[in-house]
């Protein structure tokens, strides 16, 4: 029953994909992006990975679709109908599949249980975690115990992007300016 | 948006569930599915809304500058202040186990502050982004020096 | 045969997702479409890392009594992590997007250069 939901959403997830490279209209785009990240969540709960889920619903379907949203508001709606040769890009895109696909070839099968990446720090993780953190969220454990440097790392990337956007769209000296036009503009309105 | 009372009526009555249930999120984190992460964008989620429906000249009056922008900073330094009150306390940098009596509630408590940074942060980080995209369509507006809104269409 | 491709499918399908992606970022001019096509790439490769760490038969990395068997918690903490990185990353992107339809007024990458190199020449 699994591996059918499985191929189902991974089905869906193509098309999705496939129909946003066709599209010219920038909106239509983004919604499926939207969708595109909600059923990336649904994989992820299948795949039992419940907090990562959590956070692609909430980032990538919500934050990240409403920031594209604003975008398009202070620019262009559609996309011009591409000119330039895409078959090299094709050629590319055909070749580095074909590498990465014969490089899983080498790969233990999906759920196994015997692979390496089970083998060596997890299993401390599962079995010490209760005793030497305490939550039963092992995920929270991990993040903000074990692996606290990383998440240290993560908030301050996140400080700087909110930095970066202040800087490149902060624009507080026209506020000024944008007053007096608009005092301007409304008085030339009223006028005529 | 004054014609929109439907709009309006349910954005009033869903935004205290919404930030009710951020909060849930950030103190479960330990026991189910959650953390800070998922808490700070669900709780700017609510202000993200509150700006869709009302405006971002109101949508300031509730979150203005002075508030979110230190927030961002804040958030950090509570993290990284941790840090150095556990090497002040006698541990490592991050060694949650110096917090408390014992090492099962310093991690607890240890996990807790963090967590909280993290939430603060990604609160303030959000509701800024996005509130700085929607002023920039009103200065954008003001200032028709840069060409027609709608491009191609 | 048969058992190589009913193990290995998820990984093929994510790849032909990731390549979905990248053959967005790399054939089509508009910036913004750009972005969207490097969201794709991204949530592709999260997929992938998520597959790899979950455990046939197991459940959520959460403790509790009736549960025997667990997932591997290692790859949601790293994935975790990368998905806010990404969002960040997409809002700088986007902002920039932003300034560069209010400086050159079009989105399309060779009207960029054209009007960028015009202006190198007139300056």
């Amino acid at each position: 029953m699994e591996q059918v939901i499985d191929i189902v959403l991974l089905a869906f997830m193509v098309v999705t994909a496939l129909a946003m490279i066709a599209l010219r209209n920038l909106f239509a785009v983004v919604m499926l992006s939207g969708i595109f990240s909600l059923l990336s969540a649904s994989m992820f709960v299948l795949m039992d990975a419940v907090d990562v889920a959590f956070t692609e619903a909430a980032v990538g379907a919500g934050i990240s679709t409403v920031l594209m949203l604003g975008t398009l508001a202070l620019t262009a709606r559609a996309e011009r109908t591409p000119r330039r040769n895409s078959l090299l890009p094709l050629a590319v895109v055909v070749v580095t599949g074909a590498a990465l696909i014969y490089g899983t070839l080498d790969m233990p099968h999906f759920g196994d249980p015997q692979a390496p990446i089970h083998q060596h720090v997890a299993p401390r993780y599962i079995e010490d975690s209760p005793r030497e953190v305490g939550p039963p969220n092992m995920v929270t454990s991990v993040l903000a115990s074990y692996r606290g440097y990383d998440t240290l790392g993560e908030t301050t990337v996140i400080f700087t992007a909110g930095i970066g956007v202040l800087v490149l769209l902060g624009a507080r000296v026209d506020r000024r300016r944008c007053n007096a036009q608009a005092a301007r503009k409304d008085a030339g309105e009223g006028r005529s | 948006m004054r014609l929109h009372s439907i709009l309006r009526t349910m954005t009033k009555l869903l935004m205290p569930p919404i930030m009710l249930f951020g909060l849930y999120v950030q103190f479960h984190g330990d026991y189910g599915p959650g953390g800070g992460f998922q808490a700070g964008v669900i709780f700017a989620v609510a202000f993200i809304l509150f700006t869709l429906i009302f405006g971002p000249t109101r949508a300031r009056q509730v979150a203005p500058e002075w508030v979110t922008t230190p927030m961002c900073a804040i958030g950090v330094l509570l993290y990284a202040g941790v840090g150095v009150a556990t090497m002040l306390l006698g541990g490592e940098y991050l060694n949650y186990n110096v917090l408390a009596h014992d090492p099962h509630h310093g991690q607890h408590m240890g996990i807790l502050l963090v967590e909280l940074g993290v939430g603060l942060t990604v609160w303030a980080v959000m509701v800024t982004i996005f509130l700085n995209f929607v002023e920039r369509h009103d200065h954008a507006a003001l200032d028709p020096g840069d060409g027609a809104e709608d491009g191609h269409v | 045969m048969f058992e190589t491709v009913l193990g290995l499918y998820n990984y093929w399908i994510v790849i032909v997702l990731m390549m979905a992606g990248f053959y967005t970022v790399i054939a089509r001019g508009n910036l913004a479409k750009k972005v969207i096509g490097l969201n794709i790439f991204q949530t592709s490769v999260f997929l992938m890392y998520i597959t790899m760490g979950a455990v046939e038969g197991g459940t959520a990395p959460i403790v509790s009594e009736e549960a025997t068997v667990y997932s591997n918690p290692l790859p949601s903490v790293l994935i975790l992590t990368a998905i806010v990185v990404g969002v960040a990353t997409t809002a700088v992107g986007l902002a920039l997007v932003v300034r560069i339809r209010e400086a050159f007024g079009t989105l399309e990458e060779d009207e960029v250069l054209a009007l960028e190199h015009r202006m190198d020449r007139g300056a």
